[in-house]
């Protein structure tokens, strides 16, 4: 494949995909400055290695490559994560009682307020990221939990938990925002 | 299936990932327990605040030109003729001539797709702004299309969508790049979206889903069998995209 082609291939494949990626990876890094950074290093990567791309699904492609950028860039920064302790497989259990028996208003008619907009971005800042990166993909990119799976290099199964909880966790920082 | 059993399928069957037994069967315990219907009501509230509420991030323009400017440099380190190198000011000269009318090419083409989003958004808000958004009110595919059909020199695709949630309202003519084109109106929740297509230029190619987002208005963009789509809404980028590809698998 000649450089020409190369660089043909990028626009048609990943460069309609920018938006995509920047969201996610602001989202990821929660600021504008990183995100940008890592954006471009994602993208430089992806021209790197766009002989081995056949045609597939480039925003997915990309939003991979966004996702591992991040978490090199995580690690050689040392950066400490806040990441939950969490058991994947029993967090289901036990939890009926303790979601929605509260005399919490209901969620609908608290984000009815004029400042959703900040609560909801808020509490998702809030999130640990594994959380965090499987519902923005969910909600704001609309991919299908197989597509996530694939990008974050999961099982199935775990993206259907991280999601469940992302929301449980949402729906409880929405709560406490709303108390204090 | 009881209560915990529910509540483990609840955020597949919100995200519409279960097959359709298991879904009947989550239907079937919600329209019985309140506890459930409950923590449904609440996660699917959640689930459309996250949509109408959390910002989506669009790359800025500049971004989107540096990526390119430490791309395309790659073309430059290599010699293109074998008599670069003992020519080395022509070389340059040529170089810098084609780089320059590649470059025009690209910013030419992305500035082409801006002005005529433009067009786009302005013929969608004019349309919500008057209260015409339909020439022919109809969710009938079999009486929308026909009306188009005659009074165009082409037949757009057009497919009722209210089995996934954008039922058709109609259609209409607009006026875009001097001539008339179609504009399929189909509606989510109390959103409107305006679908301009019209006939490809001979030899363009098909094009993916691309995102433009301008005031407040998000605009989706691809080419396909011949065809040029435009769609723009106020709806989020998601639920765009669940549009365009419940317009692709219905096709």
């Amino acid at each position: 494949m000649d450089d020409q082609t190369r660089v043909r291939r990028f626009e048609s494949f990943f460069v309609p995909h920018l938006d995509a990626a920047y969201n996610f990876a602001r989202w990821l890094t929660r600021d504008e400055r990183n995100a940008e950074d890592m954006v471009q290093e994602a993208c430089l990567r992806a021209f790197k290695f766009i002989d081995s791309f056949h045609g597939e699904d480039g925003r997915a492609w990309l939003l991979g490559i966004v996702r591992n950028t991040y978490y090199t860039w995580l690690k050689r920064n040392k950066v400490a994560t806040l990441a939950v302790p969490f058991d994947e497989e029993s967090f289901d259990a036990g939890e009926i009682e303790a979601s929605g028996d509260r005399c919490a208003s209901p969620i609908d008619q608290l984000l009815q307020e004029k400042d959703a907009k900040r609560l909801v971005n808020g509490a998702l800042e809030r999130l640990p990221e594994e959380f965090r990166e499987a519902i923005v993909l969910r909600e704001l990119e609309g991919l299908s939990y197989k597509e996530i799976a694939a990008i974050a290099g999961i099982p199935l199964g775990t993206v259907m938990s991280r999601i469940a909880r992302a929301r449980k966790l949402l729906l409880q920082y929405l709560r406490q925002a709303q108390e204090s | 299936m009881d209560c915990t059993d529910i509540r483990t399928r609840l955020h597949a069957y919100l995200d519409q990932e279960l097959d359709l037994p298991s879904a009947m069967e989550v239907d079937r315990h919600l329209a019985t327990c309140d506890a459930c219907k409950k923590a449904y009501a609440e996660h699917s509230a959640l689930q459309s605040a996250l949509r109408s509420h959390a910002t989506y991030h669009d790359a800025s323009a500049g971004l989107a030109q540096r990526i390119r400017a430490r791309v395309a440099p790659a073309r430059e380190r290599k010699p293109w003729f074998p008599w670069q190198q003992w020519l080395p000011m022509g070389a340059a000269v040529a170089a810098t001539a084609l780089l320059s009318w590649t470059a025009a090419i690209q910013y030419a083409s992305v500035s082409e797709d801006e002005a005529t989003g433009e067009r786009v958004i302005a013929g969608h808000a004019r349309s919500v702004v008057t209260g015409h958004l339909a020439d022919v009110a109809s969710s009938d595919q079999h009486s929308v299309k026909p009306w188009l059909s005659s009074r165009l020199d082409y037949s757009p695709p057009v497919t009722d969508l209210t089995g996934v949630g954008f039922p058709l309202v109609g259609g209409r003519l607009d006026y875009l790049d001097q001539r008339p084109v179609a504009v399929l109106v189909y509606r989510h929740r109390e959103h409107m979206i305006n679908l301009f297509v019209w006939p490809l230029q001979e030899g363009a190619r098909a094009q993916p889903v691309h995102r433009l987002a301008k005031r407040g208005y998000n605009v989706l963009h691809w080419n396909d069998g011949g065809m040029a789509f435009w769609a723009v809404s106020d709806l989020n980028a998601a639920e765009m995209r669940d549009f365009a590809a419940a317009y692709a698998a219905a096709k």
